[in-house]
């Protein structure tokens, strides 16, 4: 629907604040199959059109990340959030 | 309906309050046991309603969908849908909903719809909500969500009565069993509902989403990556002393208590071998074990506090990759570290490892960690061996061996899981690290206490079954065949006990062990600090008063240093516990992963051992 610039939240620095475009599971050189990631994405909360901020990164390689994603806060590592595209939220 | 009792199930995601309202409805009437086959917990409980209806309960592992990833969450799910051998479904589902948190929840709760079972709402800490200024239509979720909503604050008796009303009226009029079109949901279907939660929460909840301030404030300081990392070795060194020194009092007491029990069977006119049974085998086992009850409180105490304040999830967070370096999940952190206090508990808390392998790795290597058992042993031979004094002027020698210990248990165990994960299990996928970090809360004095009591309980029927079966089989080894008339040597030397520490005698010949020690082993085997009770019958010491130092003052004399230290390096790494192997064979269901971690276990405390005595015998101290 939309065609906002997005990058992966993989990729985001912590106080990154956007909003979720689209799940990429496929070839996200990810551990676990593209479907069965995305449906846990998308039990914790992970849907195309929330609100993500990112709160808190771990000490070594700043993994795992701790992502606020609407109404909770999920900690997640990065290899996982590469399947998550966001766009940056538009400073108003 | 079913004429029996009706069934009520507690379903919700993790970390929203449904074991605390589990506990308020029930109080102590509750009862924890496990599902036939699995070992995950099934707690149940009996209530009666205002109206007199009398009900049971059942707290389900907390999950946020039914389409299961884990033993616990398949049990959630198996038990909602009744497809549990022996279970009937429920008779009404009420899915516990954290009111300042209800995004994920409501997802669930569509999903439950349509597992054709009555569903009810129960919105919890409704209080906390208020106060941070959510607003919530009850009225208009139940009319949109088209199922009974009520509000509970489960910590206050008085705000479970409306859901008991509630839960009444809706038992007493309870609807033919629906269709079930429940099925395992695809990526759409979970979005769809998603969304169709989302839509709910935007008519329905006002000012909802906007993070809780005080937890906002603290992860600021402890998920901080280095400051947080600080705090949380802080928090794991007060625990250790906690466990350590604040148990000690009640340890000695407990120690005392079957010391005295002991005499007053040994002064009792009863034939000597009835004697040797109850004082020997019955009261010294079981003592030796029980006088552990304090310390596992203590760490439960501990484990439970930090689970109920949201903390676990944040260490888990905290450690992920300290731990995935080699080859660990996150989530095994807290079963590790409970197996410092004893290996048992931190087996059984590994439930919460989504991953097969992953459980696996911990189970296997949990066994390495010091347990408190090892500790007489330790203590013994570092007191009988190495010298009180200082080295580098501050650091107490004694302590810092006792430290090398510890380090090396640690180690072993991570090295064990590096090779596990790269070389044996390198094709398979790593599990990811996902779970929700829970707004802080205080936690209930209730709650604590009924979790403290419910691990305590655990234990001690364990104590009083498995572990009290091993202890009478070893004491019958220590014991057949009785001495021949007039013998001179102790009476175990003509035991089944001392006939196999002869046969192995060629075997722990390289390690520097004499028969006592190989004698004393196999008592060891029930626990490790029977080992040193063991001693001291081998050497012919009477038990009591200043026993464990007059047994160092003996094996002193008789040992070489280098017998001492493969005796230490054994105890890092030997399978000397029979009830950790029992708990494994439970835990993984088979008897294959006990076996494999009892000889991975056998073979590095020979190697261990072999390596330090030849060293050791190599500089002299042989």
């Amino acid at each position: 629907m939309s065609s906002k610039p997005t990058i992966a939240l993989g990729d985001a620095r912590v106080g990154f604040r956007g909003r979720i475009e689209a799940l990429a599971v496929e070839g996200a050189g990810i551990g676990l199959p593209g479907p069965e990631l995305e449906r846990r994405l998308i039990e914790l909360g992970f849907v195309e059109g929330a609100d993500v901020e990112l709160l808190h990164q771990g000490l070594f390689g700043s993994d795992p990340i701790a992502v606020r994603v609407a109404h909770a806060t999920i900690a997640l590592r990065r290899r996982e959030a590469m399947a998550i595209l966001v766009s940056a939220e538009v400073p108003s | 309906m079913s004429a029996a009792t009706p069934t009520i199930a507690l379903v919700g995601n993790p970390n929203c309050g449904k074991t605390a309202l589990f506990n308020a409805l029930t109080g102590s009437r509750q009862k924890v046991a496990n599902y036939p086959g699995v070992t995950v917990e099934k707690k149940t409980g009996r209530l009666t309603t205002p109206a007199g209806r009398s009900l049971q309960i059942v707290d389900l592992p907390g999950t946020y969908s039914l389409r299961a990833r884990s033993p616990d969450e398949e049990i959630t799910r198996d038990v909602v849908l009744g497809r549990l051998e022996g279970e009937a479904a429920p008779d009404l589902i009420v899915c516990v909903a954290d009111a300042t948190n209800l995004r994920l929840a409501l997802r669930l709760a569509l999903e439950l719809k349509r597992v054709g079972r009555p569903v009810m709402l129960s919105l919890n800490m409704m209080d906390i909500a208020r106060k941070r200024g959510i607003e919530i239509d009850a009225d208009r979720l139940a009319r949109e969500l088209g199922v009974p909503v009520v509000s509970s604050i489960a910590v206050r008796r008085g705000g479970i009565d409306a859901l008991l009303a509630k839960i009444d009226s809706a038992v007493a009029n309870l609807p033919v069993a629906g269709a079930a079109s429940w099925q395992v949901p695809d990526a759409g279907e979970l979005r769809g509902g998603q969304h169709e939660a989302d839509r709910l929460l935007r008519i329905v909840v006002r000012r909802s989403g906007e993070r809780d301030l005080g937890t906002a404030r603290a992860d600021a300081v402890l998920l901080h990556p280095v400051a947080g990392l600080v705090i949380l070795l802080a928090i794991l060194f007060i625990m250790f002393q906690a466990v350590f020194a604040w148990a000690r009092p009640a340890m000695d007491a407990i120690a005392a208590g079957f010391t005295w029990l002991g005499a007053l069977v040994g002064a009792a006119p009863l034939p000597d071998l009835l004697k040797s049974f109850l004082k020997d085998g019955l009261i010294a086992g079981v003592g030796s074990v029980i006088v552990f009850l304090p310390q596992i409180v203590i760490l439960f105490f501990f484990i439970l506090v930090l689970e109920d304040l949201g903390y676990m999830a944040r260490a888990a967070f905290l450690m992920d990759r300290i731990m995935g370096g080699a080859g660990l999940h996150g989530r095994a952190f807290i079963p590790l570290l409970s197996s410092f206090a004893c290996a048992i508990p931190g087996i059984m808390s590994t439930r919460v490892i989504d991953d097969r392998r992953d459980r696996l790795t911990t189970i296997l290597v949990a066994p390495l960690m010091t347990c408190s058992a090892r500790i007489p042993v330790y203590t013994l031979i570092i007191g009988a061996f190495i010298p009180d004094r200082d080295v580098w002027g501050f650091v107490g020698l004694q302590g810092l061996v006792m430290f090398g210990l510890y380090a090396a248990g640690i180690v072993g165990a991570l090295s064990v899981s590096f090779v596990l994960k790269r070389l044996i299990w390198r094709h398979s996928v790593g599990e990811p690290f996902m779970l929700e970090l829970p707004d802080y809360k205080i936690p209930q004095a209730r709650s604590l206490a009924i979790g403290l009591w419910t691990r305590a309980t655990i234990f001690l029927k364990r104590a009083g079954t498995t572990i009290l079966s091993m202890m009478v089989l070893i004491w019958v080894l220590a014991s057949f065949p009785q001495p021949p008339e007039g013998a001179t040597e102790p009476a175990i030397s003509y035991s089944l006990a001392a006939m196999i520490g002869s046969a192995i005698q060629p075997i722990t010949e390289p390690l520097g062990f004499n028969w006592q020690i190989n004698v004393a082993l196999i008592p060891g085997m029930a626990a490790r600090e029977v080992a040193v009770g063991a001693l001291g019958t081998i050497y012919a010491i009477d038990g009591g008063e200043g026993a464990a130092e007059k047994i160092g003052q003996i094996v002193a004399g008789q040992w070489s240093l280098g017998t001492a230290l493969a005796l230490l390096a054994w105890y890092v790494f030997a399978p000397q516990c029979a009830s950790t192997l029992a708990v494994i064979r439970r835990e993984t269901g088979s008897w294959k992963w006990m076996w494999v971690t009892f000889f991975y276990m056998l073979a590095l405390a020979y190697v261990a051992a072999l390596i330090t005595y030849q060293v050791a015998r190599a500089f002299g101290g042989g």
